[in-house]
């Protein structure tokens, strides 16, 4: 039963994926990878969830808290966590389902090895972060929510960094960088590529 | 002599390499055997300036700015660690006009002290509020800050005094405080940069709140992209709790006070009281039917106080000095003072606290020194996303509450967003209806599908034809749909930018691309 709601909802997101991506008209990449496949859920991951789920389970209003932790411990809430957590807070699996899909910071796939947000609120905007957004996504072959082919950026869209006195800004893993060119994105992205 | 010298910690300044500058200072001072003590404060707010370096010379911070990691070894051998000439050297810090200028009340501590240290904050006037707090009962502490004039500065303007009442009004056996630190809005870091900057007026704040209605437990929600606030935060909660400022007898008064800090997933529909509490419970944060209000059936359905991060972190001081102090700041019904943000294409973007009543003029000209291109500024939005875009015409406006809604806009939470000439405003509209699409929590129609139809009305507007008129008016009535039929502000405010745009500058509108 579970399997089947899982692919028909792996159906739908590719379904979903493949449609906005041609409304953007992307060009390429994103559609001939294979990043919507189930991914492995070891026992490992198995454990994790579980431990978590039962260090959260006492704290009033536990979930997003523990969907946090997982995300951190994992790098993304694989689907296979969803029946898991829902048994360990008393919940149904569509309650936990619909947080999952309802907060843009929670991913449902693994990320490339370092995610890059792009600011595109207004402030940025009136600095030019067009540009930046623009040769973002072509210099990486991605689009939003897509993962360089080198597995290294997994770019996404932020709204507001609050950094707006010095934008465009960029955000990679937890550091904030502010006036951000298209040169010094590139910069940026080659010292995190040499990162480990 | 060991020079103290301060720098930056606040994430905007980190942003344009203070740590760099911190890592190279520190190596360049060992190598020429000159002792420094590096004291990590929070921003001034003067962010074209950062990284901003100050060293303290006969009791003065003497400023030298911006400080890239490259400059360091020059400005060493220039002698500025005993406060020497150097092309980037700015002088005394307090006595600059952008900072001279300010009436710094809730941000008064910012920038100048280490904002984990409990004994600076205690020997620059922390926790005298509490403290006058506790030797008052509940309701003179509500009637003080009713007193004050204080409105809510997340953008409602909702008297708080008026607010705590009917949470101590109630009889329950739970109460909450919450601090709304979801400070989604594009322009503003007002609220990143006191959480990071003096974490602890915050706490303090929330703890007078606590003591005043009798609620024991205060959370902080706090957004997804805010990593350097919750660190701020977790460890000044760390430390009042320690020493004694938080927990189940607070200064020996008897009274109870925890706080936590909850971080949000990204939904800036948070900002949005009733959703916001929605998501602290656990659920997705979908907006709540109102009445009842969260002061009488809030989190987890008891009595809450949910206030902005600048509402609450101005208690303190108001405690202290007393509400005549305070109000005695503003005009009209607009008391006390506003943190206002520089946001955008601005020459000298940053943090301004002012008493209400300065004008937009004043704000964008003389504090922020035109636009960063040097081209004309041709609109500022002001509040955020939902905010109106305002033409050059009305810059004389004054800071305040009833003068904004008077020119169909909004003062919000003190976010100001400059465009200069380049800007193209149909484009902003339809990013306006962008936002709300990608953003509506999907209760209602208005919003949800409302957002998603003006989207592609603004298409089809600027790409021209015999039907733009049409399409226009379509867009008005849209805007009228959202306007009056959406449950929150989101879907309702979001008209605010595409009429005001369409009506401001209505050229840009007619123009095909």
């Amino acid at each position: 039963m579970w399997a089947a709601d899982t692919f028909r909802y792996e159906s739908r997101v590719i379904f979903l994926r493949m449609q906005a991506a041609q409304r953007m008209q992307l060009l390429h990449g994103a559609l001939t990878e294979d990043r919507y496949s189930m991914s492995v859920f070891d026992e490992t991951q198995a454990q994790a969830v579980d431990a978590l789920s039962a260090r959260f389970a006492g704290i009033p209003g536990p979930l997003l808290p523990l969907l946090r932790a997982v995300q951190d411990e994992l790098g993304f809430i694989p689907s296979e966590a969803i029946p898991r957590i829902a048994e360990a807070l008393n919940l149904s699996r569509a309650e936990v389902y619909g947080v999952v899909s309802f907060y843009h910071y929670f991913r449902q796939h693994a990320p490339g090895r370092h995610v890059v947000q792009l600011c595109r609120a207004e402030a940025c905007q009136a600095m030019n972060s067009e540009s930046t957004e623009a040769h973002a996504k072509n210099s990486l072959g991605i689009d939003y929510h897509g993962t360089s082919a080198d597995g290294q950026f997994t770019l996404e869209a932020a709204y507001c960094l609050g950094n707006c006195a010095a934008g465009p800004s960029v955000m990679i893993d937890n550091k904030l960088y502010g006036r951000v060119t298209p040169e010094r994105l590139d910069q940026i992205l080659a010292d995190w590529r040499t990162r480990q | 002599m060991t020079v103290r010298v301060f720098i930056s910690r606040d994430a905007a300044a980190q942003a344009l390499g203070a740590d760099e500058t911190v890592a190279a200072l520190q190596s360049a001072a060992q190598a020429k055997g000159q002792a420094i003590q590096i004291v990590r404060v929070g921003s001034r707010g003067m962010v074209w300036l950062e990284p901003l370096v100050e060293v303290e010379v006969a009791g003065e911070r003497i400023g030298y700015g911006p400080v890239e990691a490259t400059a360091v070894p020059g400005l060493l051998d220039a002698g500025m660690l005993s406060g020497a000439s150097h092309a980037l050297r700015l002088g005394n810090v307090d006595q600059l006009p952008f900072m001279a200028k300010q009436e710094r009340l809730t941000f008064a501590r910012v920038g100048i002290i280490d904002p984990l240290d409990l004994d600076q904050y205690l020997q620059h006037g922390g926790y005298e509020g509490l403290k006058r707090a506790l030797s008052m009962s509940g309701a003179q502490v509500v009637q003080e800050v009713t007193d004050s004039g204080l409105r809510g500065r997340g953008g409602a303007a909702f008297p708080t005094g008026i607010k705590w009442k009917t949470v101590l009004d109630q009889q329950a056996d739970q109460k909450y405080v919450v601090c709304n630190a979801d400070e989604g809005d594009s322009g503003t870091f007002s609220d990143r940069m006191l959480m990071e900057g003096d974490p602890l007026t915050l706490v303090e704040g929330m703890t007078i709140a606590g003591i005043a209605v009798g609620a024991t437990q205060g959370f902080i929600y706090l957004r997804a992209e805010y990593p350097h606030a919750e660190a701020a935060l977790r460890a000044a909660i760390a430390t009042a709790r320690a020493r004694g400022y938080l927990g189940r007898d607070v200064l020996g008064s008897g009274k109870a006070f925890e706080l936590d800090v909850r971080m949000g997933a990204g939904a800036y529909v948070c900002g949005e009281e009733t959703s916001l509490l929605e998501s602290l419970e656990g659920k997705r944060a979908e907006v709540r039917f109102r009445p009842p209000l969260p002061a009488i059936k809030g989190l987890f359905q008891k009595p809450t106080i949910i206030n902005n991060v600048i509402s609450l972190a101005s208690l303190p001081i108001i405690l202290q000095k007393g509400a005549t102090f305070y109000k005695d700041y503003g005009m009209g019904r607009s008391r006390g003072t506003l943190p206002i943000q520089l946001a955008g294409n601005i020459k000298h973007g940053g943090l301004v606290e002012k008493a209400f009543g300065v004008t937009l003029r004043e704000l964008l000209y003389d504090f922020g020194g035109g636009s960063a291109s040097g081209r004309p500024i041709r609109t500022v939005q002001v509040g955020g996303p939902l905010g109106a875009y305002i033409p050059e015409k009305d810059f004389d406006t004054p800071l305040d509450y009833e003068a904004f809604t008077a020119i169909g806009a909004l003062v919000g939470h003190g976010g100001i967003v400059a465009f200069d000439d380049t800007v193209d405003m149909a484009r902003m509209a339809r990013y306006a209806m962008e936002f709300c699409a990608v953003e509506s929590c999907g209760r209602c129609t208005p919003c949800r599908v409302g957002s998603t139809r003006g989207v592609e009305v603004m298409d089809r507007i600027m790409q021209g034809g015999a039907e733009r008129p049409a399409n226009i008016k379509l867009l008005e009535d849209l805007c009228d749909t959202m306007q009056y039929g959406s449950l929150c502000g989101l879907g309702g405010m979001t008209p605010f930018p595409v009429m005001s745009a369409l009506k401001h500058f209505p050229e840009d509108f007619s123009r095909n691309r």
